[in-house]
Order: C-alpha cells, then sequence, then structure tokens
C-alpha cells in the first residue's frame, strides 16, 4: 500500500511522458486528474491508519544486502498527517499553474517526481532510502524554480540546491557514521531506524552526528541564521513551486528533527534543548521583524514561514504532550495557509505582474472575494482562534512553557507582530481608495480560482474546531516519542499541575 | 434545557452564516431583520434558560460540545451560571435593539447586509467569549470579538483612517492578549488544565500568593487591552471610525466589559492575589479620572463618549479589584443601558446633521429632534449619577465598597469621587452643546428627527436606564442574590453597613454630580462666544486634554518609530547585508563549480555526488581518527 503510494505518482509522471509534447491543453487538465489518484489512495490509508503507537502498514523488502539497505516503509502518526498533506497540495498546486505556458509536460513531470520524493521522505524507515528521498527531491523542485522561475531564477535555484545540499553532505556523513558504528557493535550492517536507534554512542560521538543531522534539517526548515536561501527560493519559484516549498519541503526539516534526532539521538537532544528552543525562537521574533518592512508580498510571506516554523522547532524541543502534539498539527496548518497565502500572491502575481506592495491599494474594492479570502488566510495566519492555525501555535506555547519559560514567553511576542505584519500588509495592498489606474479594473477571482482556495478554507475551518481529528491519530505516536526520551535519557516531562484528577473530575461531570 | 444552550451561540452564528452566503439576494432590509432575529431569539431562549437561576436555588452546568485541544485540558464546552447568564441577557438584550436601531442607521449603505453579517458574528463570538467554560474557550470568543471589532471599525475600509483604526485595535489588542496567553501559561503549568472546573475550586491550595499574583497581573495586561485602560486604552477612540451602532455595541455596552468579565470570573484567583487586585483597583481608578479629563474638551460627539466609556470601565476595574464584583458588573449592565443609549442617541444626531461630529456645529437640536433628546437626557443624567436613574446605583455601590476598603482605597475612592463631578459636567455640556442653544449648523442642512426603527430602541433603553439601577438597591440586593453563586470563593466586598453611613457617602457623590453636572449646564447654556471664552480660560490644560494628552503622538515617537527602525535595520542590514552577504560570499565560489557543471549538461548529479562524498569523507575521517 504504501509502497503503492509512492509508485502512483511516478506512475503518473510515466503516463504524462507519453503525452505527446505539442498537445499542451492535455498537460495540466491531465495531471490534475493524475494526482487525484495519489490523494485518494492518502485519504483511505487515513482512514485505515488506528490511533496506536508504532509504525503501520510495515513493507520490508530488502534492496542492497551487502550494505543492510532496505526498501523499508511505514507509517505512524507524525508521517500520516504529512503524507496526506502532500498529496492534498499537489492537485492544488497544479491547477494553479495555468499561467505555465512553456514546456508543461515537463512541468507536470517535476511536480508528479517532486510529490513520489516528498511522500518517500515521510515513508521511508531506512535512513539510506530516507536519504536517497530527501536528496531525490532537490533534483526536481531545482527545475522547477530555474526553468519556470522569475528574473533571479537561476541565482535562486542554485543558490536553494547548493544550500541544502551541502547541508545534506554532513547528514550523509552521519548516517554512514551511524551504519558503520551498528555494524560494528552488532555484528551485521543495517540502515533501519530502529536498529540505528540501538547503537550505542559515547556522549561526544552522540553530539557531532545530532549537530550532522540537526544541521541539514535546519538548513531546510529553515532556522536562523540559515534561513537567507528561503525568501529568494520563494520569491523566484512559480507558484506552485512556492506553495510545494512552503507547503511541504520545508517541513522535511522539521519533521526530520522530530523523527531522526529525537529518536536517534535522545540525550544529545535533550542536552540540544536549550539551544535549538533559542533558535527556534529567534526565529520567531527575527523572521517576524524582517517580515513588517518587506516591500515584496511574496517575500514577506516567505519570512512568516520563518517566524511559524520557529513555533513549530520550539514546540518540538519543548518535549512535552502539547509542544508534540503542537508541533506535528502546525506542519500541517503552516502548510495549508501559507500554501494558500502564496497561492493568492499568484492571483494576483498573474493580474497585475507585480508583488510589490506599494503598486497595490484599494484592492478590496475592486476585488472583494479576493480581499475576502486573503483576510481569512491572513487571519488563519496569525492563529486566531477557531481557526487551525490557533490550535498548534496555542498547544505549542502552552505545552513549551513547563520546559522552557523564558523561551516561551518570548516566542508568544510572534503573536503580537504577526498582526502587525500581515495587517499592516493588509491595509496597504487592500483599503482606501483604489488609486492606480491598473487596479481600477482588475478582475475578481475566477470560479476556478475560488475552487483551489475553498478546500483549503474548509480544511482550516475543520481543523480549527476539530483538531481531534488529527490530534487522535497523531498523540498516540508523540506519547511514544516523549516514553522514549523518558526511556533512554534521565529526562521526565514535566507534569503541570495533576492532569489525572482534572480528567477524572471531568468525567464525573 | 442546558442541553440547548448551544444555541445561544448558534443563533447569531448562523445569522451570519447565511448573511455572508445570501445576504447579497436577501438585500437591504430584510437582512438586518433577519439579523436582529437572530439575536432577539438568542436573548428571548437565554432568559428562558435563565428563568431557574431568576427564581433561586439552581445550580451552575457545565456543558461539554466537543473536544478541542485535550492535551492542554481545553474543550469546547459551555458553563452556565448567574454570571454567565446576566452577560448573555445584556449582550443579547442591548445587542438586539442595537441590531434594530441599526436597520435604520445603515439604510442606503451599499455594503447594508455585509454590516449585518458581522453584527451577528460579534454577537456569536461575544457569547462565546461570555459562555466558556474554560479559558482556551474564552480566548477563542476574546480573539474572535477582536477579529469582529476589527471588520466593523474597518468597515468603510475606503477611508484610511477607517482601516488604519482597525488595524490599531487589533495590534493593541495583540499586546494585552500576549500577556494575557502568558497568564494561560501559568495556569497550565500550575493546574495542568485550563479548565475552569479544574481551576477555581482548588486555586487556594494549587497557588502561592506569588503565582496568583503573577497571573493576576498578566491577566490585568490582556483585561486592560480589551477594555480600554490606561495604558492600552488609545486604539478605543479611534474605533469612533466605525458606524455608530457598532460603536454602541462593541466600544461601549459589550466587547469593551471582556475585561471585567475575565477578572470578575477569575474572582478566585484575584482573591489570593491582593497585590493584584490593588493593582486592578488603580489602574482603574487612573484611567476614569484620565480618560474623564479627556472627554472634557472633546469636540466630538462621538470622542467624547468614547473616552467617557473609558473613564466608566475604569470605575468597573476601581470595583472589581476592590473585591466589590457584584458592583462592578452591575455598573456594567446600567453602563450598558445608559452607554448603548448616549452612543445611538449620538448616532441620531449624527444621521440628522449628514454625518456632521462636531457639536461646534450643532445646538438647538431639542426642537427639531425631541425624541433624541430626551431619551439622551435620560442618559446622561444616568451617567451622572442622578438618583433615582440607573447610575447612581451602580456608581454609588463601587464608591461606597471602595469608600469601605479603608487605606490605600480611601485615596481611590477620592479619585472616583472627582471622576463623578467631572463626569457630570462634560455630560451636560455634550447635551446642552448639542440640543440647546442657537443653531450653529449651516443653511443646507435640516435635521429631522430619525425613523421609529431607531427611536424606539432608544426608548427601551432610556426605560432600562430609569429602571435598571432597581435591580440592586441598599433595599433589596436582588441582583447580588443572583450572582452571588458565581462568586462562591470569594468575600465579596460591600458598602458600608446602615441607613445613616449610606445618606453621607450618596449625598457626597450626588452633590458631585449636581455640581458638576449644574456647572457644566450654567457654562454652555450661553452664547458661543462666552462658552469658547470659558474654555481659553483653562488653557493650556484645555488644549492638552483635547489633544488628549498627546499620547498617540508619545507612542509614536517612542514605540511605533523606533520599532519601524529596527525593523528596517534587521531586514536591509542584518539579513541582507550581513547574513546573505556571508552566504553569498561562501556561495559565489560555490556558484563557480555549478556553473562549470552546467556546461556539461548531467554534470549537477556528479557535482552532487562529489559534495556529499567528500561531506560523508570528512565525518568517517574524523569517527575513525578522533576516536
Amino acid at each position: 500500500m504504501l509502497t503503492a503510494l509512492i509508485l502512483l505518482p511516478v506512475a503518473a509522471a510515466v503516463v504524462m511522458m507519453v503525452v505527446p509534447a505539442r498537445r499542451q491543453e492535455l498537460h495540466l487538465p491531465l495531471g490534475i486528474a493524475l494526482s487525484v489518484l495519489p490523494l485518494a489512495l492518502a485519504g483511505y490509508v487515513f482512514w485505515i491508519f488506528e490511533p496506536a503507537p508504532g509504525f503501520q502498514l510495515v513493507e520490508l523488502v530488502s534492496w542492497y544486502e551487502p550494505w543492510g539497505i532496505n526498501w523499508f516503509l511505514g507509517i505512524d502518526g507524525i508521517s500520516l498527517p504529512m503524507v496526506v498533506l502532500t498529496t492534498f497540495l499537489v492537485p492544488i498546486a497544479l491547477a494553479a499553474s495555468t499561467s505555465i505556458k512553456t514546456k508543461t509536460k515537463e512541468f507536470v513531470v517535476y511536480i508528479l517526481l517532486l510529490e513520489a520524493g516528498m511522500i518517500g521522505v515521510f515513508l521511508a524507515l531506512d535512513l539510506f532510502l530516507f536519504f536517497v528521498f530527501f536528496e531525490a527531491i532537490l533534483i526536481p523542485m531545482y527545475f522547477i524554480i530555474g526553468i519556470w522561475g522569475g528574473e533571479r531564477r537561476v541565482y535562486a535555484a542554485v543558490k536553494f540546491f547548493i544550500y541544502t545540499a551541502l547541508g545534506s553532505a554532513l547528514m550523509l556523513g552521519g548516517i554512514i557514521a551511524l551504519a558503520v558504528s551498528y555494524s560494528s557493535q552488532f555484528g551485521s550492517p543495517s540502515f533501519a531506524f530502529g536498529d540505528l536507534a540501538s547503537v550505542d554512542l559515547s556522549p561526544g560521538s552522540e553530539r557531532w552526528l545530532f549537530a550532522s543531522f540537526a544541521l541539514a534539517f535546519a538548513i531546510k526548515v529553515p532556522l536562523f541564521p540559515f534561513h537567507t536561501w528561503l525568501p529568494d527560493a520563494h520569491v523566484e519559484a512559480p507558484t506552485a513551486g512556492s506553495v510545494l516549498l512552503a507547503g511541504v519541503l520545508l517541513k522535511l526539516g522539521t519533521y526530520g528533527l522530530l523523527r531522526f534526532n529525537l529518536a536517534l539521538f535522545p540525550e544529545a537532544s535533550v542536552e540540544a534543548v536549550p539551544i535549538m528552543g533559542t533558535l527556534a525562537v529567534v526565529g520567531i521574533i527575527y523572521g517576524a521583524v524582517v517580515a513588517i518592512v518587506q516591500p515584496d508580498l511574496k517575500k514577506l510571506v516567505a519570512y512568516t514561514s520563518v517566524s511559524h516554523l520557529g513555533f513549530i522547532v520550539l514546540g518540538t524541543f519543548a518535549l512535552t504532550s502539547g509542544g508534540l502534539q503542537g508541533a506535528v498539527i502546525q506542519n500541517v496548518n503552516h502548510g495549508l495557509t501559507t500554501g494558500a497565502l502564496f497561492l493568492l500572491v499568484g492571483m494576483i502575481y498573474e493580474r497585475r505582474h507585480t508583488k510589490k506592495i506599494e503598486d497595490f491599494g484599494g484592492l478590496q474594492k475592486v476585488m472583494p472575494i479576493y480581499a475576502g479570502f486573503f483576510l481569512f488566510m491572513i487571519f488563519a495566519s496569525i492563529g486566531l482562534p477557531g481557526l487551525n492555525g490557533f490550535v498548534g501555535e496555542f498547544l505549542i506555547l502552552i505545552g513549551s512553557y513547563t520546559t522552557l519559560p523564558a523561551l516561551t514567553v518570548v516566542a508568544a511576542g510572534g503573536v503580537i507582530l504577526a498582526a502587525i505584519y500581515l495587517l499592516w500588509a493588509y491595509e496597504r495592498v487592500f483599503t482606501g481608495v483604489p488609486d492606480k489606474e491598473e487596479n481600477k479594473a482588475l478582475s475578481d477571482l475566477s470560479a476556478r480560482e475560488i475552487s483551489l482556495l475553498a478546500p483549503i478554507v474548509a480544511l482550516v475551518l475543520v481543523l480549527g474546531l476539530f483538531p481531534g481529528i488529527l490530534l487522535d491519530k497523531i498523540s498516540p505516536s508523540t506519547e511514544a516519542v516523549l516514553d522514549y526520551i523518558e526511556d533512554q535519557t534521565a529526562y521526565v516531562v514535566p507534569e503541570p499541575g495533576r492532569l489525572a484528577d482534572v480528567y477524572l473530575a471531568g468525567e464525573d461531570r | 434545557m442546558t442541553d440547548f444552550l448551544w444555541l445561544i451561540i448558534a443563533l447569531p452564528l448562523a445569522g451570519a452564516v447565511l448573511l455572508h452566503f445570501l445576504g447579497r439576494f436577501v438585500g437591504e432590509p430584510l437582512s438586518g431583520w433577519l439579523a436582529s432575529l437572530a439575536s432577539t431569539s438568542a436573548f428571548v431562549f437565554a432568559l428562558v434558560a435563565a428563568w431557574p437561576f431568576i427564581q433561586g436555588g439552581e445550580h451552575s452546568t457545565t456543558v461539554l460540545l466537543w473536544e478541542w485541544m485535550p492535551a492542554i485540558g481545553a474543550n469546547l464546552e459551555l458553563l452556565w451560571d448567574p454570571l454567565a447568564a446576566l452577560m448573555v441577557l445584556v449582550v443579547t438584550g442591548v445587542g438586539s435593539l442595537i441590531h434594530f436601531f441599526a436597520i435604520g442607521y445603515m439604510h442606503g449603505d451599499d455594503r447594508f447586509d455585509r454590516f449585518f453579517t458581522s453584527l451577528n458574528l460579534f454577537m456569536a463570538s461575544m457569547l462565546t467569549l461570555v459562555l466558556a467554560g474554560n479559558y482556551a474557550m474564552l480566548f477563542l470568543g476574546w480573539e474572535l470579538v477582536g477579529l469582529s471589532s476589527y471588520l466593523l471599525i474597518g468597515f468603510w475600509f475606503t477611508r484610511p483612517s477607517a482601516a488604519a483604526a482597525a488595524k490599531k485595535a487589533f495590534v493593541v489588542n495583540r499586546i494585552g492578549d500576549f500577556g494575557f496567553m502568558i497568564a494561560l501559561m501559568l495556569v497550565f503549568a500550575s493546574f495542568g488544565t485550563l479548565s475552569y472546573a479544574g481551576i477555581f475550586e482548588r486555586a487556594d491550595e494549587v497557588l502561592g500568593v506569588g503565582m496568583a499574583t503573577a497571573i493576576g497581573l498578566l491577566m490585568l495586561v490582556g483585561a486592560a487591552g480589551k477594555s480600554a485602560q490606561v495604558p492600552l486604552y488609545v486604539w478605543l477612540p479611534d474605533a469612533m471610525e466605525g458606524p455608530t451602532p457598532v460603536s454602541a455595541l462593541i466600544h461601549a455596552a459589550t466587547m469593551v466589559t471582556a475585561g471585567v468579565y475575565l477578572i470578575a470570573r477569575s474572582s478566585a484567583i484575584f482573591e489570593i492575589a491582593p497585590i493584584a487586585s490593588t493593582t486592578v483597583a488603580t489602574v482603574g481608578a487612573i484611567t476614569a479620572l484620565w480618560a474623564a479629563t479627556i472627554a472634557l474638551a472633546q469636540r466630538d460627539i462621538k470622542k467624547v463618549l468614547a473616552y467617557s466609556t473609558i473613564s466608566q470601565l475604569g470605575y468597573m476595574f476601581l470595583a472589581v479589584g476592590a473585591g466589590a464584583y457584584v458592583a462592578g458588573v452591575f455598573h456594567l449592565m446600567t453602563h450598558a443601558f445608559f452607554k448603548a443609549l448616549l452612543f445611538l442617541g449620538a448616532g441620531s444626531v449624527i444621521h440628522a446633521m449628514s454625518d456632521e461630529q462636531d457639536m461646534h456645529k450643532m445646538g438647538g437640536l431639542l426642537k427639531k429632534m425631541p425624541t433624541t433628546a430626551i431619551t439622551m437626557g435620560v442618559g446622561t443624567l444616568a451617567i451622572a449619577g442622578i438618583p433615582p436613574l440607573a447610575g447612581f446605583w451602580s456608581k454609588d455601590e463601587i464608591l461606597g465598597s471602595v469608600f469601605a476598603r479603608g487605606g490605600w482605597f480611601s485615596a481611590l475612592w477620592i479619585v472616583g469621587l472627582v471622576t463623578a463631578l467631572i463626569t457630570a459636567f462634560y455630560m451636560a455640556r455634550q447635551w446642552v452643546l448639542v440640543f440647546l442653544g442657537e443653531p450653529r449648523w449651516s443653511q443646507d442642512t435640516s435635521p429631522h428627527e430619525a425613523p421609529r426603527v431607531m427611536t424606539i430602541p432608544l426608548i427601551i433603553l432610556a426605560g432600562l436606564s430609569v429602571v435598571g439601577g432597581l435591580l440592586n438597591t441598599p433595599f433589596a440586593l436582588r441582583l447580588e442574590r443572583f450572582l452571588e453563586p458565581s462568586f462562591e470563593y470569594v468575600t465579596l466586598q460591600n458598602p458600608p453597613e446602615g441607613l445613616a453611613m449610606f445618606a453621607v457617602l450618596a449625598g457626597l457623590s450626588v452633590m458631585a454630580s449636581l455640581v458638576g453636572g449644574g456647572f457644566g449646564y450654567v457654562s454652555y447654556n450661553r452664547p458661543k462666544q462666552r462658552w469658547l471664552d470659558f474654555e481659553d480660560g483653562f488653557e493650556p490644560l484645555w488644549g492638552t486634554w483635547e489633544q488628549a494628552y498627546r499620547v498617540d503622538d508619545l507612542y509614536g515617537a517612542a514605540i511605533v518609530a523606533p520599532g519601524k527602525k529596527a525593523a528596517e535595520v534587521a531586514a536591509f542590514g542584518v539579513d541582507l547585508a550581513i547574513i546573505d552577504g556571508a552566504v553569498n560570499g561562501v556561495g559565489s565560489a560555490v556558484r563557480r563549480l555549478g556553473e562549470l557543471a552546467r556546461s556539461l549538461q548531467t554534470g549537477y548529479v556528479r557535482n552532487y555526488g562529489v559534495l556529499f562524498l567528500g561531506g560523508a569523507l570528512v565525518i568517517v575521517i574524523w569517527l575513525v581518527v578522533g576516536r
């Protein structure tokens, strides 16, 4: 089943390749239709997924026996939401790409291959396999930015590629070192996640290995100060690229930290809590402050990602139930809201061929529906309760306080800054009287554009009010992570108050 | 009955959703009537549900709707107790009257249906806030009323001042929320839940004085934002950019009282934190006096009422800070009546004067619009504290209770008394400037009385402003008995016992009202030049008051401008020049490699392979050699 989930987009890409290049009108519709298949399958996986700890639907096929490399897949409450998010965003990203007029076939193929890679990363339980997917993703993304991007696309693509590849080169070293240690300790080679977690490491080497993984993921997230590739990549990437970059690719970093750093190096993770927490909080505040004065709408949204992903890293390294649950669900939430904001920026760019805030003004008068969607997503991003962003942010903040009080208080300041940068941008773009000629005759959203945004709006509301749909499936896995860390280290998850009493009292009511 | 409590929220919410999608087709005035119907049925329903409390002897109940964030003990659950019931009745009762009024007021606006969509959304949000059974859900309502407020202040979004005011309101409230959120972190860290049921009962055994004080002070930060207290009040005067019914509903009668409600709801925590309580009272007293002096010198009819609202909210803070929770909630209720009345009356005047808000350009309107003039007159007497109108009873109970505390509170009592005098003065000034004297408006305006859909709500509110105070008099403490179950963990502060004491204290505050009001009446009931000279006599104080002590300029110079400067330095100095500069420095070397590779067509993979093999090699060598 999980193999099929990875191979479906690949198969779809193969089908696309058969379509003649000159039948341009077919490429996008066919691509969208094909990309619905992985979504359907992911939906089925979500449906049958049991809310229980441990990996489900595990598949294991030997790949390269001498090195102990396996095609080893499995899914748990941490990867499940990411897989569903990925398959959900791909059809939307494709459907938002009608402005791509050159090499449309290749474009669809790259997006589908990208999807396969992203799903693979989340499902891989063999570290070698994980790394192959992790790196394989770079290639289609490199081309998506480099071929269909904006004016400085080559610069941005190369920067993106080199920066992230450099980080992961170190991680590969870490993976090999781990595998070598395993084989010397247990006598047989393996890259399996569970096996490598059982390697006995000296505190010194555990720290170094932690750092090699953490750096690779920190660049992906991106954590301050490794973030400067992101605004460039976003500004130059076509809309579909930005949606998938913000929606999924950045989550490879937060996912990796949670899945691999915490489990493979629990001792070092506990030690690194203050460092990672500090970097996360610096990112939250710094990203937000820098976002305030960005003149380019897309760059502004890009910097909000730096700030928002800081919350996820904070929640991860807070090592509490609330923090971890919040981190996992915020991965999804950020993907939805920021993905939608990039879609929205793309829609106005297609009309005006500019993303400069100062070129707009008074758009609410001419495009009220567009303004409505934009404002909705702004409030989702700000973390308005009732919408999805709040659930993650609030769980993270409340959950992190018990382990990182001072940092969490500072992080909460990001809540003020978010309101400033987004509402100020809204004020400048949408309110007042439209005074520029080019803006006076803009057409409001088409039915096609509304149909792209509507499913995201629906999910934003559903997850804001009924987060249990996800949290029920997430929490057994995050609890398992905490149990594992408690088991492996001297760390004890702080227990605020006495939860048990309250739950009992709750049942009596 | 309690099984259907969710309907109180769901009715206006359904109205909002319906109007959002179908409002365009429903149009004017039907969308207004539909919204009013939703609000009114919520009121009727709440009245039925509250009946057992009114009869006495009914226990409060918690109704779980569904799980939300169980990891932090935050579910969607409703708490139905007398305090919640009273708040719901005030919100839906006054809210419904304002809905009806708005049907007339918003007549002809091309986004008429949108207005009522937002108004109903506000009702649902405010009801969520007061019905919440835990702090997370309260925060849900708290932020959603902020959203509705944002949407409605900026309703006329083509006016840059309205758009800026909306943003300012939301951002300043967020500063308050920052404190509130930290308070919630502390609450969760102490109790392991955010549910009222798990907190208040055990507050005195779980919380030490230090922790309780911290939580109390941080909640005060949140409350000061929402309820426009010093130093976070600056958004409320700007919020007058919204249509006047919004000012009446959100920025006078209901939303801005949420901070008072928060502190009253958390009374069990404040009970063990005397320093926090005293701070609440002190902030309230300072705000009351501060805003009252600004109200003195305003020319804009709505600005007078805005600063007056801030000042009256200060009284409520003074009350709950002094432990007189019932008096605070009592004043919250009477204030909702008379301030909604005054705002709607002002709206009626503005409507009649073709959107003129400057009182210097009014005058003599008594004959043109007698119903508005008389009902506003009732509101003026009520807020001034003239017995037996509503404001007298509630304000007097606050002042009496504060007096009874003694010590530091004696000073606050004097501040409250002086504020009462100033209040009577500026309200008399307003009424005289608008309704008496020679007409100062231009020839082409023809003021007229408002239609009945607007005057009937005025008359009802005037009636409530007259009799509303009788709910809780020293002779019959009906409201206190009604609310007592909600304050079971605290000792309620009351005015001093005995009729003689009551007579002395009440006599003093009535005296203050009469002196202030009389002086205001006499000073302004004369030709324009005379009262202009009178105002000039107070320079430079008068100008300072008129410019609201120039606090906005101060904040602009001390916070906004440096903040923006810092953001620019961070974005273009640090981020672009230093961090990205360093990356590009390293990158340019790598890019040359990349350019070389590009000429080899498939070179990327190789280049890439070289890179990660190199990295791997470094680690392996280190592992082998380093040990």
